[in-house]
């Protein structure tokens, strides 16, 4: 089979006589026998430390869980600065966890959960930080502050979680270049590895927001196109 | 301009970011080097569970805790560093769960607890299959909150000492730049991980553990102990040795040859069972983890991580057919030195985690406690060296020059493929430093070690871009995994008598 494979300098070919396998053993096996220089991250080669995400045919995959095919056009993630072929500087995205504060604020003990509890935010703890739902989010082309899918699913798996005590806190931390600023398209819920939705997370953000007063700021400050509206006619 | 701070740690999976969180508590002003990124350690990969006493799934206490590990260890370990261990696992537990750890509950709101191999009750802590990722990434939500600075990929090239042989910084390599950084620290903490990636390919651990940190504290006159006491994981998918969970088999899953017949103990210790499935694969047998009884319900909703492995790397769906597996490198048991302060041999230098030998899992480690000794062993060293760094406070900057391994390898030939040569001598030590040894055989892998050692000039890297340069890295790693591998046999050769998962015949 062929693939083309985007290196710094430019589309490259790579032919292989493999079949039937994961995209990483194909990139190590070119990386071993044919291109020493291909620059890509991997580590766990079972999808639970994230370092493989990248794009095939403009789709996010974990190379290590993606079955690769003849004519494949692989790709680094969007939204990243790329520092060598398919190697990303994930710093900046893993950044807004910190901005988000994506932490239990209140550490309190003695609170018991039962079942129900923990099967509550079950699904946001399997995130692997692979940073999929960050490269598929189109938010970015507008606003490179924007906190993004991932760090408000770590928010909203806090907030979620009875142990917890300071919600409030947590999501006004989360109003600016945060919920609001989600266009819930769904990109990431389609590409996330781990099938986390981060858009349904953000929803429920909101309407954790609502219940404390917060609202879409876009809202609150809508004037109709009517300017600062007084209430007199201002024609 | 050399970066200074009070405690600097290698390696950030969950050994060294609770010593960082223990270190800052103390007082300390950290930095934490690693070579990906924080939540890409071999930690995130620990499934089956974290051991404490807690009797939430039935009777259970510290004593009985504390026999079944010394049980493992064959007389191999520190007693008691056991007992600490074991006593402080409760109060681990309270404190994963108090930073929002989302460990299984049981009906009556408690911790779940489940049954692993060697155990004499349920007594690993899990968070449904994914117990390693979940606590390793909330410890990380920790470092954010107590605003702990952790530098990403960042490769360890030396430790550096000063006139007196104590230990003041290291040398590092900006893997993005391709500068040689210096790092001024009065104590170093080495959680750098473990080295099952000596056997390459035959080992279920991340392509990262190359035990660069015990390769490097070696080169700097630190001490190893027990180096041939490698585990080997009986269920490890046949083709590309991912691993399938001993959960499969607590299940009630069946090891079976290709006659469809049992042959051995399923939960037996791991030591024991990879024996026998070694002993039947060398026979000619075909060995195969048969899980098809269970039924899909009770696969997908114990077991999905399995069934979708098996399915991607093995084309087999486990639901209706027999997954084919061998024993392959998991955990290992050796490494640094270190005393009840997880102090090394040299002053000032630190060591937890898989890279250190606190002497509690002896020959053999129990499933379960590798999880608990990255969050005691972490704290105790954190808490430790920050102690040792503010009583011995360096005052004088150190003058180092920037020149490394790096320019040696520049002068190298680079006429044999390293990539090669790694896959060769994972595949020797698999064959001869493996699960059961000869003393002949260990002799010969020596040899072939050393032999590569003294050419290793003859080897080299084609890239020779200064930025991001992954065959370089590669090659230092395999440098370490060589001064590694001539650790473990000569320790093997050592030890005469067979011991655990040193199995001599």
């Amino acid at each position: 089979m062929k693939i083309s494979i985007k290196k710094d300098e430019g589309l490259t070919e790579y032919e292989s006589t493999l079949e039937d396998i994961t995209l990483l053993e194909l990139l190590s096996d070119i990386k071993h026998t044919k291109d020493n220089s291909l620059a890509f991250s991997s580590g766990c080669r079972s999808s639970v430390c994230g370092s493989c995400s990248m794009r095939v045919n403009e789709v996010e995959v974990l190379a290590c869980s993606y079955k690769v095919k003849d004519g494949d056009i692989v790709e680094p993630l969007k939204n990243v600065e790329v520092i060598r072929d398919l190697v990303v500087d994930m710093d900046k995205a893993y950044s807004f966890n910190q901005k988000a504060k994506a932490w239990l604020s209140q550490i309190s003990s003695g609170i018991s959960l039962n079942d129900g509890d923990a099967k509550a935010n079950v699904v946001q703890s399997d995130c692997i930080l692979c940073g999929s739902c960050y490269s598929a989010c189109p938010v970015y082309t507008v606003n490179g502050e924007f906190i993004g899918p991932f760090s408000l699913t770590r928010v909203w798996k806090y907030v979620s979680d009875k142990r917890e005590e300071n919600v409030e806190e947590k999501v006004t931390d989360i109003q600016t270049n945060g919920i609001w600023d989600c266009t819930l398209c769904g990109n990431c819920t389609v590409v996330c590895p781990q099938n986390i939705s981060s858009k349904a997370d953000i929803e429920m953000l909101r309407m954790k927001s609502a219940q404390y007063g917060l609202m879409d700021p876009s809202f609150g400050s809508f004037d109709g196109g009517f300017g600062s509206f007084d209430g007199s006619p201002s024609f | 301009m050399n970066k200074k701070c009070d405690v600097l740690i290698i390696g950030a999976g969950g050994a060294g970011l609770t010593a960082a969180l223990n270190a800052e508590k103390s007082g300390a002003n950290v930095i934490v080097l690693t070579k990906e990124y924080p939540t890409r350690s071999q930690t995130c990969m620990a499934q089956g569970g974290i051991n404490a006493a807690l009797g939430n799934a039935g009777e259970d206490s510290v004593e009985d805790h504390i026999a079944n590990t010394l049980k493992s260890a064959h007389g191999q370990a520190d007693p008691e560093a056991i007992a600490f261990m074991c006593s402080e696992a409760p109060k681990a537990i309270e404190w994963l769960d108090s930073i929002g750890v989302c460990f299984s509950r049981t009906e009556e709101s408690k911790i779940a607890q489940r049954a692993l191999g060697g155990a004499s009750a349920s007594r690993a802590c899990f968070a449904q299959d994914y117990t390693g990722l979940k606590i390793l990434h909330t410890i990380y939500d920790r470092c954010l909150e107590a605003d702990i600075k952790i530098e990403n990929e960042k490769y360890l090239l030396e430790i550096l000492k000063d006139e007196k042989e104590i230990v003041c910084g290291a040398k590092i390599l900006d893997i993005r730049s391709g500068e040689v950084e210096i790092y001024e620290a009065n104590a170093v903490i080495l959680a750098s991980g473990g080295y099952s990636r000596i056997y390459d390919k035959n080992s279920t651990n991340s392509s990262a553990s190359t035990g660069d940190g015990i390769a490097t504290a070696l080169r700097a006159g630190v001490e190893l102990i027990d180096m041939e006491f490698v585990q080997f994981h009986p269920t490890g998918l046949k083709n590309s040795s991912i691993l399938i969970s001993e959960s499969a088999r607590g299940e009630g899953g069946y090891i079976i040859n290709s006659m469809g017949k049992r042959f051995t103990q399923e939960l037996a210790p791991r030591d024991v069972l990879s024996r026998a499935i070694d002993a039947e694969i060398k026979k000619g047998e075909s060995v195969f983890l048969d899980i098809r009884h269970l039924g899909e319900k009770l696969i997908d909703e114990g077991l999905p991580q399995e069934r979708k492995l098996a399915k991607l790397y093995e084309n087999v769906d486990p639901v209706h057919e027999l997954i084919p597996i061998r024993p392959v490198a998991h955990y290992t048991m050796g490494g640094i030195k270190v005393d009840r302060k997880s102090a090394t041999s040299l002053k000032g230098l630190f060591a937890c985690g898989e890279c250190a030998n606190h002497r509690v899992h002896g020959a053999n480690r129990l499933g379960g406690n590798s999880l608990l000794e990255i969050v005691v062993f972490g704290k105790e060293a954190g808490f430790n060296a920050a102690l040792y760094a503010k009583e011995n406070v360096r005052t004088k900057s150190i003058d180092v020059e920037t020149s490394s391994v790096i320019d040696e390898i520049k002068e190298y030939e680079n006429v044999l493929d390293f990539y090669a040569k790694r896959e060769h001598i994972g595949d020797l030590f698999y064959k001869k430093v493996g699960i059961v040894r000869t003393k002949d055989e260990l002799q010969e892998a020596l040899n072939e070690v050393q032999a590569i050692k003294a050419d290793i000039f003859k080897l080299g890297v084609s890239d020779t871009s200064k930025k991001y340069n992954t065959n370089l890295v590669e090659f230092i790693e395999f440098k370490n995994s060589l001064d590694v591998c001539e650790a473990v046999v000569k320790s093997a050769l050592e030890r005469e008598v067979s011991c655990g998962a040193h199995y001599i015949v």
